[in-house]
Parts: structure tokens; sequence; C-alpha cells
């Protein structure tokens, strides 16, 4: 029965169908659809980042400069929508698409044609929200959280609901996706427990997106209601209260931040032993660790809102709860360095870009234990401490870590290797640059300038201007990237080998580079040897 | 599952990339709409109409591609498995979705109308800006201190909604032995009790209808009734609107019984809907327990 059903479509097996439309516009290739993730979300990688570099343009110097204070609040606004949910959670759906299959041995997604809506709705999603900037009234200002009663002033309102709406939708299907593919398809042999950590980061953040996405979408319709049909959800005056909203989107906003970070962990797991030339250390230590952190998610919720006015009971839970998060993270970060502890190490750009992100993501997160402490967050809090704290954990985390899997995996994907000097000059010029643009924001927000504003104090001019030389230079190394992706995919003449990487273990790398357009068409036998994790008596 | 067997793929299709455009014209039409001035609302309509027509179409057309290649027995055990794994994760994310709405009910009831009223930290709210307040849930209070959409009274839980909730409860007995009844191959027998349970969803969504306007005009219970009306009208909105499709949905299936699409162990389609039957009956018990009863 099953032999009949792979006949049917005998005419792909040897590689990608011609016609173009067909195959980029109705894939049901889990390796086309990741490139299609994975170029998109480049796209607003860039479209995002020309945001920030208004942003730091106007705040260049002290004083109006060069844009009005409400396309200000647009850029900070849109800056955020486009980088959350159009640059990083596609980022990661695009490198779960192309590598859960070929790690698990599956031929493909579960539920291939899913796959193929979850992607087209996100092009139109953002068209739809970031259309609204060219319309009459202007765009979304009151901030990517949306808080009432402020966000409700706009006139946008409902094309950025139901542009989250779609974006949720597009995120539950993929996630639900990834789940039947890790639970169902994998080849026989390859246990839970001997999966790759990238796997099981993303099986544990789709089981976070199935559980807050649909919340979100609950909170924007409560302010799609709220703005037009009259409802009193956020309206004191009608029983209701802005800050239910707050609760509402933070209960979904805390997982988000994991939702952004454990496939990045996933990958700096992958990464470290392949370059440090051992298995990872504490492989199942590592996979529990996941699982609290996504846990513990779901109750640090209101760490968010301690200036907001909570009850006292409520502001000490939240800040313990937030404070035990270290724990699985320290183990985490140890468990990295260990692996790297007496291991023959080299230092190609991917391995790079990993040990920056374990120091710096370590940085973002040691800032982050300080804002959990309810009475110094009184002081940091809206600061540029807070921004300060979450660009260290998403751009030189999640941001790295995406960068770090590219150059890994690239050589996979194309067949040919990147440049590795060029490489290296973007890892540099980013990972100088990056600290040039967000560590003096510490003292900016310690100092007390408040984010989300176009104009500040002199006092706060100096850090300011190195500030955004960081971030125009940080910007413009962007660049580099670009141009090795492209130089690898369409000019490079190096081949790539099948086990791109001499330390690299598991199933990715037994099929050829670039991997087939269809792989594992029968299931793999699994040798546990080949596995990077393949032995986990520890 | 065998160490030889070949993995199914389906092959290209051209619905999702429908989808998501008839997706994205329906909410783009809305948007439009809810932003126009008056008399301008005409394009959004239109959208909005080309975008729903276009929804039907790319349902009809995405399950029938689907119920042909199960009839042609292209779907194995795998497969079937991984519509199970995504049926069950989609009720999740349904179930989180109605856990957003129920908890604006109980944050509003328990904490932010009582603060109103001048509980717990709420003290200097109330004495500076409505000292008269004096908080209530339901009638006399429920629809804030400015007494949003006027004085109203609310749905007695122990008429309509009791007759309601024994509606939902005895649809999903009948969806049940129509299940066993196709476990067992007897066709009848689905046929009567499967058209019982879409009579029953039917006649939920009538009565709900008539409460809908008993409630707007002798109730003055409307949208507009400050955050009663609110969690009220959303809550059940939302849940008369998934028993509509799930409504729907039996009626397709009693139709795809009636052709003969479904046998004793291969009937996923019917589980699927029966699944989602009793997940809209779950939250209805939880609405009648918490926005009619309490």
């Amino acid at each position: 029965m099953a032999h009949a059903a792979t006949h049917d479509h005998h005419d792909e097996h040897h590689g990608a169908p011609s016609n173009f439309f067909t195959r980029w516009f109705m894939s049901t290739n889990h390796k086309d659809i990741g490139t299609l993730y994975l170029v998109f979300s480049l796209l607003m990688f860039f479209i995002g980042g020309s945001f920030a570099m208004v942003i730091r343009a106007e705040l260049f110097k002290p004083g109006m400069q060069l844009v009005q204070p409400y396309f200000f609040n647009e850029m900070t606004t849109m800056h955020a929508l486009v980088m959350i949910f159009g640059a990083i959670m596609p980022a990661f759906v695009g490198l779960g698409n192309w590598m859960i299959p070929l790690m698990v041995g599956a031929p493909d997604m579960a539920l291939p044609r899913m796959n193929n809506l979850s992607f087209w709705i996100l092009p139109f999603a953002f068209a739809l929200m970031l259309s609204t900037l060219f319309m009459q009234g202007g765009g979304p200002a009151g901030g990517w959280t949306m808080y009432p009663p402020l966000s409700l002033q706009s006139d946008s309102v409902a094309y950025v609901v139901f542009a989250i709406h779609l974006m949720g939708i597009s995120s539950i299907m993929g996630a639900i996706n990834i789940i039947a593919t890790i639970l169902n398809m994998r080849a026989p042999g390859m246990d839970l427990l001997k999966m790759p950590v990238f796997v099981w980061s993303w099986l544990i953040t789709a089981f976070l997106l199935i559980a807050v996405m649909p919340v979100l979408a609950g909170a924007v319709t409560m302010l799609l209601t709220d703005k037009y049909f009259g409802t009193s959800f956020f309206n004191a005056a009608g029983g209701g209260d802005p800050v239910l909203y707050q609760h509402v989107f933070w209960f979904f906003g805390h997982p988000e931040v994991y939702i952004m970070i454990l496939p990045a962990f996933g990958i700096i797991s992958e990464i470290v032993p392949t370059f440090s030339r051992k298995p990872i250390f504490g492989y199942k230590a590592m996979v529990f660790a996941i699982a609290a952190i996504a846990f513990l998610s779901f109750i640090v919720w209101a760490h968010h809102m301690f200036a907001v006015g909570l009850p006292l009971g409520a502001e000490i839970f939240f800040m313990y709860a937030t404070m035990l998060i270290s724990v699985p993270t320290g183990i985490k970060v140890f468990n990295w360095v260990s692996t790297m502890w007496g291991g023959s190490l080299t230092f190609e750009t991917p391995m790079l870009f990993a040990i920056a992100f374990i120091i710096l993501f370590t940085i973002g997160g040691f800032s982050g234990l300080m804002l959990a402490l309810v009475p110094a967050d009184f002081q940091y809090h809206d600061t540029y401490f807070v921004v300060a704290h979450f660009h260290y954990v998403l751009v030189t985390g999640a941001a790295f870590a995406i960068m770090a899997a590219t150059y890994y995996w690239l050589p996979k994907w194309t067949g040919h290797m990147y440049s590795e000097f060029w490489g290296k000059v973007h890892f540099w010029c980013s990972v100088v640059f990056v600290n040039v643009l967000f560590f003096p924001q510490h003292f900016l927000g310690l100092a007390g300038m408040p984010r989300r504003i176009p104009d500040y104090n002199v006092a706060f001019a100096d850090f300011n201007m190195i500030s955004s030389i960081g971030g125009f230079l940080f910007g413009a190394s962007q660049l580099i990237f670009l141009g090795v992706i492209v130089h690898c995919a369409f000019f490079s003449r190096k081949k790539a080998a099948d086990r791109v990487w001499e330390g690299a273990r598991g199933l990715e790398w037994t099929v050829p580079s670039p991997a087939p357009h269809h792989t594992f068409a029968l299931p793999p036998v699994i040798h546990d040897d080949e596995l990077a994790h393949g032995h986990v008596d520890d | 599952m065998g160490q030889q067997q070949a993995y199914f793929v389906p092959a290209k299709s051209h619905w999702p990339i429908v989808a998501a455009v008839v997706m994205f014209l329906t909410v783009f039409g809305a948007a439009h709409w809810l932003n126009a001035a008056p008399g301008e609302a005409g394009f959004g309509k239109t959208i909005i109409t080309i975008g729903f027509i276009g929804i039907l179409l790319m349902f009809f057309g995405w399950f029938r591609s689907v119920i042909h290649e199960s009839l042609a027995g292209k779907y194995d055990a795998q497969v079937d498995r991984s519509f199970r794994m995504g049926m069950m994760w989609f009720i999740f994310s349904e179930v989180m979705f109605f856990a957003a709405f129920f908890g604006a009910l109980f944050y509003t009831r328990m904490f932010s109308v009582p603060w109103l009223g001048g509980e717990g930290h709420g003290v200097l709210t109330h004495q500076f800006l409505w000292s008269e307040y004096a908080a209530a849930w339901g009638a006399g209070g429920g629809n804030g201190p400015a007494n949003i959409g006027g004085d109203f009274q609310t749905v007695a839980p122990w008429g309509l909604p009791l007759l309601n909730t024994l509606i939902l409860l005895t649809s999903s007995v009948t969806v049940t032995i129509a299940h066993h009844a196709l476990k067992a191959g007897h066709r009848g027998k689905i046929l009567v009790f499967l058209g019982l349970t879409v009579l029953l969803g039917a006649t939920f969504v009538y009565a709900q209808a008539h409460e809908y306007i008993e409630a707007y005009k002798e109730l003055n219970l409307t949208l507009h009734t400050g955050v009663y009306g609110s969690t009220f009208f959303m809550l059940t909105g939302f849940h008369g609107l998934h028993v509509t499709l799930g409504t729907i949905m039996l009626a397709i299936i009693w139709l795809r019984v009636l052709k003969g699409h479904f046998s004793p162990d291969h009937h996923f389609g019917f589980e699927a809907v029966a699944w989602y039957w009793h997940f809209v009956d779950v939250v209805w018990l939880g609405l009648f327990m918490f926005v009619y009863i309490l």
C-alpha cells in the first residue's frame, strides 16, 4: 500500500521539479519550504534592521534630528514586531524544517501541505502589517506590546491585530507539524533520548508555541473588540482593567521569550560538540534543563509588570520564580563549557559565533537576574537597561545562534563551502560592534534614560553617540553576512564533503552535500556511533 | 512498522497558497471595513465577501483531494497517526484560546471589579474616581462604575441555558453511540444517531440565538454592557461559533457516512469531528458553571 503511494510522484524523485512556480509555491518539500522560511527571515532581518538604523540615527544626538516623534514610535514598534515575528521565529522554523527530518531520519515533515500553508501565510501577514506604515493615520506606534489604552488610539489596530492572528495561525500550524514529525516520523532506533538536542529543543518550543500563541490571539482579539465593538475588557469605567491586558499578553509574552531562545540552545548544543570533537557533556541534563525552563516560563510572566502596581505577594512570587530560571540555564552554560573542556578545539566561524553566544548570552542572562529583583526593577523598569538586556539575549543570543547555524549547515544546504575568511570578518565585525552598540545602553539605563523616546537629556549624549556608531557598523556588517551567503549559494566553487565538519556526528551528515531533494525514502538504519549523542549513559 | 516500509509524502498542491491568499483577503477586507467612514464600507465588504467565499471553496477543494487520497488507500498507519496528533494539538490550541477569555472573566470578577469598589489596593481609585460605586458581579455592578450600557438583567441559568446543557450532553452521548455503531459496522444506526447529533447541535445554536435576542431586547444585556457583557458575549459567542462549525462538520461526516466513506477500522475523519464535538461540550460545561450559574 505504502509502496504504491510513493510512485505517485516519481517524477520528483531525482531532484527538484523544474517549473519555478510549482516548485516554490506549491511545495510539499521540507527543504524547499525551509529555504523559503530562511530567505523570508533574512529579508525581514534587513527590513527590521533598517528600522533600527532610523532609531539609532535619530538618537545619534540629543534634540529632534531627523524624524517626527510619531514616526519614531512607529519605528520602535515595527522594529520589534518585524524582528520577533518576521526574523527570529521564521528563521528557527526554517532551520527546524530543514534539519529536523534530516536529523531524525524522516523523509519529510509529517504534514507537508500544512507546512507550505504555514509559510505562505507569513508574507501576506507582514504585507498587511507593514502596509499600515503607508496608510493615512500611520502604523501602530504604541510599542510592540500594544498596551491599551495607548495602542487603541491608532487606526491601524484592526490591520495589526489581523496580521498577528495570521502569524499566530502560521506558528501554531508550524508547531503542530514539528511535534507530529518528531513524535511520529523518527526512523526506527532513533529513540527519544537519542535525538539531537536541537530536535529536543524544538519539540519543547513547539509545545510552548501551541500553548501561548492562542493566548496572544485572545489578547489582541480583546483589543479589537474594545476598539471597534464597544467591549470594556481594558476599560476601568466598565469594570475592566488595562492591567488585564498586560497579564494576558505576558502570559503569552514570557513563553515567547523562550520560544526565541530554546532552539538557539539546541543549535549551540550541536555546534559546540562538533568543534570540540567530544560528545556533549550531560546530554540528559541538557534535555531536562530545556524542559525545566519551558515549565518555569509559564509562571514568571508578571516580572514584566513589577512597576504596574501588583499586590506584594505577587511581586515576591514572580521574583523568586524568575530567579529560579537561572538554575537550569546555568546547567546549560556550564555543560557547554564542560563540553569544550579538554576537547580538541578549532575555531571555524560557526564555533566562533557559538562561543560568542555563550559569553554574551550569559551577560544578557545576568542583567536579566538584576531585572528580576523587584526593588532593583523599580529603578530599571522601562529604561535603556531593559533594552540592553533583551538585545543581549535576542541579538547576541538568538540572532548569533541563527548565524552560527547558517554557517554550520550552509555547506550541507548548498553543497559548497562558504568563504571562511569572509565568515570570520563577519564574525569579528559583528561581535565587536554589537558590544559597542548595546553595552553603553546598560550605562544609559542605569543613569535613567527611558526607552522609546526620540529625544533625551544632554547628559546621555556621549553614550548614545557611541551606541549609534556601533549600531551603524553592526548593521553594515550584516551586509558581509548577506555577501557570504550569496557567494556560497551561487558562486562558490569549493565542494563540501558529506561530513562537512570533521567532528560532526548525526544523521544529517550521512547524506550527500547538497542534501538531495528527497532524503530517506526508506527509513535509515541507525548506528549509535553515528549519532551525536548515541551514548547517553552519563 | 517494518524496516523496509516506504514513507508517504503527498504530491504538490495548490491549496495551501490558495488558502493563504483567501485568508489574507478576508482579514484585509475586514480591517478595511472596520476602519471605513460611514458610506465607504463597500470596498471592504466586497473584499471580505470574496475572501470568505474563497475560504469555503478552499476548504471544499482541499478536503475533497484529501478524501480522494484517503479513499484511494494512500494513507498508511503512520499518516493516520500524524493526522491524529495534528487534530489533538489543534484542539489543545483551541483550549488555550478559550483559556484567555476565561482568564479575563476570572480576573475581572475576582480582581478588577472588587478593586474598583475599593477592595485591596484599589482604595484610592475608588475614593477619588468612583466613590459611589458598590462592586458587584452581574446585575447592578457588573458593567462597572460608569454603568456602561445602562441597567441590565442577567440570563437566568435554570431556563434555556440548562436546556442547552442537556442538549449538548445528550449530543455527546449520541455521537458516541454513532461511533460504536461505526466500529460495529451498522450503517443505519450510525446515520440515525449522527443525524440526531446534528439536529441537537442545530437546536443548541437556535436556542442560543433566541437567548441573545432576548438578552438584547428584554434584559438590556448587550456587548456594550461593561465587562459583564464583554465576557458574557465573547465567551458564549466564540463557543456558539465553535458549535456552529462543529455542527457543519458533523453534517458533512453524516453525508460521508451516507456515501460509505468510512470503515470500522479506518475513519479518522469521523473521530476528529467527534473529538472536536466533545471539546465544545466541555467548554460549554465551563461556561454554564462560571458564566451562568456562579
